[in-house]
């Protein structure tokens, strides 16, 4: 589709300065800083009810920071910017039950100013992609929850954006399910070149998937950690996660996220 | 098959009904309650056609006008008051008194200012039952899913997108079932304001029948307007499931 313009020259794509977020008086996130550059994919993983979903809405602009600012290619979001697309934590939710999913698909593509006929080929294009080219007629509550998961995911491509949010994506759908969606959103972004931000508590999805990991710590929640993690492009479910690289990498996030300091050996290791 | 035996659910009872009111007032002497037999010759005789151009299509003109200006100004009224939540605060006590007000109450005053004619029926009409409509459609954008918003908000969606595929589609349910509502009072104060205003139409005819001691001819105009009413009903209800087949197939 739309490689990114920046895929062979990493570029800081996402600059998040100083990031904080209040409702009232409780401290959600505390003074935030993170990178993302064209064509990573970063996981962000910190424990249930750390704010993640809300660290995901304030980069995404759909709710405004109490301190600090986020910055896309170099302009300060206030509301979600064209070059990004979200797949929400709530797919079943997020999907209009009223549209079959190739509708759905094609009325996120409304503001793209695509005429009709284009809107429709991308819309399609998209969910084949996703394995869904034999089910556009569908509803989506006549789908099972890796099928809405996918619907949603074609819908962010077909918008082909410089970089997707994922709140959890694979959080509600059963072990297999979920480690064919990896390995999909994976192969996706290797072939698409753009840039993946994906927030999990699943510590073995975030070291798997990520080419760098985030981790918080518990509220008000700071970044404890960054993990670089060099397991290649290509990634296996088997041969990945038995490298004895992918099991350090694991215990270092744990670590982080239980708020134990770093050991020697993870230094060596990361 | 399926279609056959629906047909038969929704038939027995009124085929029931009919025998028996056929069959209880065969060769009936009473004044007031003629055998249905000579009601069925009358509504043959007079309702095909000569009674159906006078009356009975002045009638469904104006239930058909009223009843569309209801539905617009409904909706249109709801998804801004359901959207503008200050102005919505601020109209709600008088939408509710209004909405408490029979619209027939308010007969003498419409005639006052709109006379007796097409435009106080169609008015009364059309304000009578509007209510159920506008609040459901003011309830059904409220319920919007919040995650929807979000998605559309993150999508880019204009107002108007979000208009047409997030909060009219959210309220449509709502919106039919006010509608159902709407059309039994519309019905209602169709026959009340010809009863009262200028001659003609479906109200008038039953009554005037009823002034000249017309019994027979009077009990075919309450057959007509009951096999009239259920028919608009059954229109809507075709109107709702080809709209709302979504719905339907996802509630079972
Ligand atoms: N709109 C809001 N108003 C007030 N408090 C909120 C709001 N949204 C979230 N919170 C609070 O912020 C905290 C973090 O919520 P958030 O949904 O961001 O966590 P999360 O890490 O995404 O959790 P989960 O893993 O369960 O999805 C929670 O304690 C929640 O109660
Ligand atoms: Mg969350």
């Amino acid at each position: 589709m739309n490689p990114s313009v920046n895929a062979g020259h990493p570029g800081v794509l996402l600059n998040v300065q100083g990031l904080s977020k209040k409702y009232g008086d409780r401290e959600i996130l505390r003074e935030l800083d993170l990178i993302v550059e064209s064509g990573e994919f970063v996981c962000i993983v910190g424990p249930s009810g750390a704010g993640k979903t809300t660290l995901l809405q304030c980069l995404s602009g759909l709710s405004a920071p109490t301190a600090g600012r986020v910055v896309l290619n170099g302009r300060e979001i206030h509301e979600t910017p064209p070059e990004m697309a979200i797949v929400f934590q709530d797919y079943s939710r997020s999907l209009m039950p009223w549209l079959s999913v190739l509708d759905n698909v094609t009325v996120a593509l409304r503001s793209t100013k695509l005429n009709k006929q284009a809107r429709h080929e991308r819309a399609v294009a998209a969910l084949t992609e996703v394995g869904l080219g034999d089910h556009l007629a569908l509803y989506p509550w006549q789908m099972s929850g890796g099928m809405q998961q996918r619907a949603a995911i074609a819908r962010a491509l077909a918008y082909q954006p410089e970089i997707v949010l994922m709140d959890e994506p694979f959080a509600s759908v059963d072990a297999q399910t979920r480690a064919d969606l990896e390995d999909l959103t994976l192969a996706l972004k290797n072939h698409l070149g753009i840039t993946v931000v994906l927030v999990t508590h699943d510590i073995d999805e975030a070291v798997y998937l990520a080419d760098r990991v985030v981790v918080l710590g518990n509220r008000p929640t700071q970044v404890v950690d960054i993990v670089e993690v060099e397991l290649g492009a290509q990634r296996d479910q088997i041969s990945t996660k038995a490298d004895p690289k992918f099991s350090s990498l694991r215990s270092r996030v744990y670590r982080g996220i239980r708020g134990e300091a770093p050991t020697a050996a993870d230094a060596v290791e990361g | 098959m399926k279609r056959v035996k629906l047909l038969a659910i929704e038939a027995w009872l009124p085929i029931v009904l009919v025998t028996v009111w056929l069959v209880a007032s065969a060769g009936s002497g009473s004044l007031y309650f003629p055998p249905l037999a000579d009601i069925l010759h009358e509504v043959r005789e007079l309702w095909i056609f000569d009674a159906t151009r006078d009356d009975l299509l002045p009638s469904l003109g104006r239930i058909g006008v009223g009843f569309c200006i209801a539905v617009v100004v409904g909706v249109v009224g709801g998804v801004l008051l359901g959207l503008l939540r200050p102005l919505e605060e601020a109209l709600r006590p008088l939408l509710e008194f209004l909405r408490a007000t029979p619209g027939v109450a308010l007969l003498p005053i419409a005639t006052l200012f709109l006379g007796i004619g097409d435009e106080m029926k169609i008015f009364l009409i059309a304000l009578a039952s509007v209510w159920p409509i506008l609040l459901n459609t003011i309830d059904g954008v409220r319920s919007a899913e919040p995650v929807l918003l979000q998605m559309a908000r993150s999508y880019r969606f204009s107002t108007a997108g979000k208009i047409r595929f997030i909060y009219i589609p959210n309220a449509a349910p709502g919106v039919f079932a006010g509608c159902r509502l709407a059309l039994a009072i519309a019905t209602v104060v169709m026959v009340v304001t010809e009863m009262v205003g200028s001659p003609g139409g479906i109200g008038w005819f039953i009554l005037d029948s009823q002034r000249s001691f017309n019994i027979v001819q009077m009990w075919s105009g309450i057959v007509v307007l009951g096999l009239v009413g259920y028919a608009l009903n059954l229109a809507l209800r075709l109107v709702e499931s080809r709209v709302l087949a979504w719905h339907h197939m996802k509630n079972g």
